[in-house]
């Protein structure tokens, strides 16, 4: 295979675990905050995604969409954490996992309901459309450089925000001690509100970024939910920065593995059971990886033991 | 005798009841339902013992239900194609019975479940739903991707399998055979519960280190469990894609895993018969609710969450008030 080509995977999985830690980044602070596993968070990443498609089909742009998926994903976490999430703090980890279930059937529905069964699609606008010369000779979609940009400016304004700010200081003390932090007089209850439409819109972004790539439809945020939670797994619970390196590590397995794997096979089974016997390793690849990280860091790579 | 006596004995007359009530009525179509019910339930009370006695959040048991829908399917796959698979270098038929079809299911199920506890069972609590999610989509993915079974359309068998001595076409005989089924697991069950291994696993729930403190191993136990739990599921699988003579990847998927626990809990968590009282409230609002609207899971879902919050124990719990020993 040419060396351009595989620049362009590897640029394709940067591109796929950035948004990825977008996800993850979300669950991972809801999980190391408030103890909480939240399955809904694919239902916030599909909100933003719709909300996208909708504001910027009625308005013809693009920005005024991604705004939109921002203020639908962090609205409805909000929603559903007043509502909903914030009594199962105190509950067993089976109390969370059905009822965050059940509210993805909620969402599902809904949205099913909404705006029915067919795919929207959500243009890339003009200023983004077409390649981009890249150096060594690449021509890269310009949409898709743009995505991994904003996602590593997301990344890094999280990084700034959890280490710099005021808020940062809460959610860390939050993570280390729940009851102090209520005790020295900060609204722990806002903070977890606060904390959740944080991740929701985040999630809510990745939606609306990737739905101009793929089509905009009921369930496409449960695959990413997985993976998310399997980036989780590898980076270590609560750990934005382990959030950050298992989404690229996942991001570039999975799409380096679907184009090596069944031309590496090739010399192994032969070009014909190479291509069926490649793409169903390829899709177990990152499963693989995890199964691997857990065997020899249990806690995960950042995970506190 | 226990109110959860009574309630048990009501609910396995109810659900032996009603097929014949419907075969006196002439629906057969409500015997199949009752069957469906009994299959879902068996699969249930396979998840239970991890989930209820165990206190293992397993959202992966699709992977075993699957894989025995899928160790039927390829069995009659071979037979009625009159092609034998080769496996390890031995050419071996297909085959149209269900005993051997039973057999090939469990014996999938076990050691699925114990390379996936192996593996799942170092972690626990958050980590441990993750990893049964994740390992249960790997095994999703697999399905979807690997073209020689169909893939993403599945397989389809073209007559269910046979048992011998009985007509399984017929839908009142089959009902019958589902049901003997659930009642022999659902009786080893309690044999189980009640033995040695079963309190100790239950102990272990209530407190890992205790149990450790005495010389019992917490991880074998806990792995021995999760593969006896798989087993049982794949052999519900094995008679879910029977009745549906149909068996896909949807059966693998994680919807199908949160299904299996929607059962578990709304039925009573660790109540020996509270899957079966789920997978007949939960056959029984597909059906009323699925009548009535096309978007009948936004009601299932906020009845899950209303049970979740404000109703906690399950149907049995609420008609049998709360269990003896419970932590």
């Amino acid at each position: 295979m040419s060396g351009v080509l595989l620049l362009e995977q590897l640029l394709n999985g940067v591109q796929f675990g950035v948004m990825l830690f977008l996800m993850a980044a979300g669950l991972t602070l809801v999980f190391g905050v408030m103890g909480l596993i939240n399955l809904a968070h694919g239902s916030l990443y599909m909100v933003g995604a719709f909300a996208a498609a909708a504001v910027s089909a009625a308005t013809g742009s693009f920005l005024l969409g991604l705004g939109a998926a921002l203020a639908a994903a962090a609205a409805a976490g909000a929603l559903i954490e007043v509502a909903v999430i914030r009594r199962l703090y105190a509950r067993d980890h089976l109390d969370q996992v059905l009822a965050t279930f059940a509210l993805i059937l909620i969402f599902s529905e809904g949205t099913r309901w909404l705006f029915g069964s067919f795919p929207l699609f959500l243009d890339v606008p003009g200023w983004l459309a077409g390649p981009v010369a890249l150096p060594l000779g690449i021509d890269y979609p310009k949409y898709r450089l743009a995505v991994i940009a904003v996602g590593l400016a997301v990344a890094a304004g999280l990084f700034w925000l959890i280490a710099g700010t005021r808020l940062g200081v809460q959610i860390r003390a939050g993570e280390a001690d729940r009851e102090m932090i209520a005790a020295l007089g900060v609204d722990i209850t806002r903070l977890y509100t606060l904390v959740f439409a944080l991740g929701a819109a985040l999630a809510g972004l990745a939606g609306a970024l990737v739905g101009a790539i793929q089509s905009v439809q009921v369930g496409m945020g449960e695959p990413v939910l997985i993976l998310a939670f399997v980036v989780i797994v590898i980076g270590g619970i609560g750990s934005i920065r382990g959030a950050f390196v298992g989404a690229l590590l996942v991001g570039l397995t999975d799409t380096l593995g679907r184009v090596l794997l069944p031309l590496a096979m090739v010399h192994v089974v032969g070009p014909q059971a190479a291509a069926t016997a490649g793409s169903a390793v390829a899709s177990m690849a990152i499963y693989i990886l995890m199964a691997l990280v857990l065997v020899f860091r249990p806690a995960g790579l950042f995970g506190k033991v | 005798m226990r109110r959860e006596t009574i309630v048990n004995a009501a609910l396995a007359l109810g659900l032996l009841a009603f097929p014949l009530w419907a075969h006196w009525a002439g629906e057969p179509f409500y015997i199949t339902l009752a069957t469906r019910a009994a299959i879902l339930a068996l699969a249930g009370v396979g998840l239970n013992l991890a989930l209820g006695t165990g206190g293992l959040v397993s959202l992966g048991h699709a992977a075993f239900f699957g894989l025995g829908g899928y160790a039927m399917g390829v069995l009659a796959w071979h037979a009625q194609m009159y092609t034998p698979m080769q496996v390890f270098g031995m050419t071996v038929p297909g085959t149209k019975s269900m005993p051997v079809i039973w057999l090939v299911a469990m014996s999938g199920g076990a050691l699925l479940a114990a390379l996936i506890g192996a593996l799942s069972l170092r972690s626990s609590g958050v980590y441990f739903i993750m990893l049964t999610l994740a390992f249960g989509q790997m095994v999703y993915y697999f399905a979807i991707s690997w073209p020689a079974y169909g893939g993403e359309d599945g397989l389809s068998i073209y007559l269910r399998n046979g048992f011998p001595g009985l007509n399984t076409l017929d839908p009142l005989q089959f009902f019958a055979l589902t049901y003997a089924v659930l009642m022999a697991v659902i009786w080893g069950m309690a044999r189980l519960r009640a033995s040695p291994f079963g309190l100790a696993l239950a102990a272990a729930r209530q407190s890992p280190a205790r149990v450790q403190a005495v010389g019992i191993g917490v991880f074998p136990l806990r792995l021995a469990a999760f593969v006896l739990s798989g087993a049982v599921t794949a052999l519900a699988g094995a008679l879910f894609a029977d009745l549906n003579r149909f068996v896909s990847p949807s059966m693998l998927s994680w919807h199908t895993s949160g299904e299996l626990i929607v059962i578990v809990v709304l039925g009573g968590v660790a109540r020996l018969y509270g899957p079966v009282a789920g997978a007949v409230l939960l056959v029984t609002l597909e059906h009323v609710l699925g009548g009535v609207s096309d978007y009948w899971q936004i009601f299932l879902g906020l009845g899950l969450l209303a049970v979740v919050l404000f109703a906690r124990g399950g149907l049995i719990g609420a008609l049998a008030g709360r269990a003896v020993a419970h932590d």
